[in-house]
């Protein structure tokens, strides 16, 4: 009688122990929410990738439909090379677009594909032709600023309103 | 001549901290070697991990609460400023999977249960009672010390892991349920920023290399004690000092190989 109420209360212990690994699995971090494993290739080629990181995600419409798996420099085209995996449940087709989004003020780069109209579908290994590159802050704030210094009609036009 | 002096106590210094290396080294390499006959009686084992893990439960899950809740509470206020509230299970998360999991349960491990190793073995060798099993042709390193090195490593990953899945739920209370952070923005932050292999996973190896440590350092002070009382209360002492600070130097070690390029 003894033994056997050790061996329930190690068992418990470590039933314990497992139950809070699968918590951890499951509801902590992102095992539960991994899509299936049946993917396929995209390659994207961007001017500019600015903050974007392997793992991001690929959302359409603002779902996830795959994830950025690697990113390289082309020396070639002097371009950054993006290869995504994309879920294999969602095909899109032939003219989609990608571009380099931000989620929020502060959030994290991902890729944002807008399908087109084509009648055939991207198949694996095929090149997104249409991207856009992120949006780098002091870029957007030069313009603003030149575009300020060039147009000399719109301070006057505020001044009339 | 007081320079001479120095310099010899440099010296004794170095070959002593040498010397305790290599012991540990070959206790260590002596329990594995011995592990085909420590495994032949699994229920000394199972008696350890009952010893080692039922009994730290209690201080391990309240500790890991409270560490849960005041992670809550302090990131809400920063995140707060910056606006991202939301992001607050990411925080608790990571915090706890990556480091404070493994590092506190360690710590309270080496405290409530490395001491008891240490002084218990230390009265058995004070005792003789150490001696009078190798005189009965029992190996002490195999019946006294492997099961207690092997519940300590079965112990300690499961008791980090507890610590952490508390925390989070700890976290989970203040921010969610007291404080009215969204519980989806909650969760889903928490999910898709921690990935299972690179941080609870190795989280899990952290603890269990912190296990190997902790206890492999309470049975070589205990093994190792002078069998006198000053000698067992010096050894205790010793535990809790060198396992603790041996948790915290391998901790930024094994984080700097696991999370050095994030």
């Amino acid at each position: 009688m003894q033994s056997r109420n050790l061996n329930l209360a190690v068992g418990a212990f470590v039933l314990l122990g497992l139950l809070a690994l699968l918590f951890m699995a499951l509801q902590v971090s992102n095992l539960g929410t991994r899509g299936p494993g049946s993917t396929y290739e995209l390659k994207a080629y961007f001017d500019n990738i600015g903050g974007l990181k392997p793992r991001a995600a690929v959302r359409s419409a603002g779902v996830v439909v795959g994830r950025v798996r690697q990113i390289q420099f082309d020396d070639q085209q002097y371009q950054a090379l993006v290869l995504i995996d994309m879920d294999a449940r969602y095909q899109f087709p032939k003219d989609t677009s990608a571009k380099i989004l931000t989620s929020g003020l502060l959030g994290d780069n991902y890729v944002g594909l807008e399908p087109g109209g084509d009648t055939e579908m991207l198949k694996a290994a095929d090149r997104i032709r249409m991207t856009q590159s992120a949006v780098v802050l002091e870029n957007l704030i030069s313009q603003f600023l030149y575009n300020k210094a060039t147009e000399p009609s719109s301070s006057a036009s505020s001044g009339r309103k | 001549m007081a320079v001479l002096t120095a310099v010899a106590a440099l010296g004794q210094a170095c070959v002593k901290l040498v010397q305790d290396l290599g012991s540990f080294a070959l206790l260590l390499l002596g329990i594995l070697r011995r592990s085909a006959a420590i495994w032949r009686r699994p229920r000394l084992i199972a008696a350890q991990v009952h010893f080692l893990g039922n009994h730290s439960l209690a201080i391990i899950v309240v500790a890991g609460l409270f560490v849960g809740l005041v992670l809550g509470l302090q990131g809400y206020y920063t995140l707060r400023r910056y606006g991202s509230e939301e992001a607050l299970g990411l925080l608790v998360a990571l915090a706890l999977v990556r480091e404070l999991g493994p590092v506190i349960s360690a710590l309270l491990f080496a405290g409530r249960a490395g001491t008891s190793l240490t002084a218990e073995i230390g009265l058995m060798k004070a005792g003789e009672q150490l001696a009078a099993l190798e005189t009965m042709a029992v190996d002490p390193i195999a019946r006294v010390l492997g099961p207690r090195f092997y519940g300590g490593l079965i112990a300690v990953p499961l008791l980090a892991t507890l610590f952490s899945a508390v925390g989070v739920l700890g976290g989970w209370l203040v921010g969610v349920v007291l404080i009215g952070v969204d519980p989806g923005a909650f969760w889903s932050q928490m999910s898709g920023g921690v990935d299972f292999w690179d941080d609870v996973v190795n989280g899990v190896i952290k603890s269990l290399v912190f296990g190997v440590a902790v206890t492999q350092i309470a049975l070589m002070q205990g093994y190792g004690a002078r069998p006198t009382p000053e000698g067992v209360a010096r050894a205790t002492t010793l535990t809790v000092v060198v396992g603790s600070l041996a948790v915290l130097g391998l901790d930024f070690v094994l984080t700097a190989l696991m999370f050095g390029e994030l």
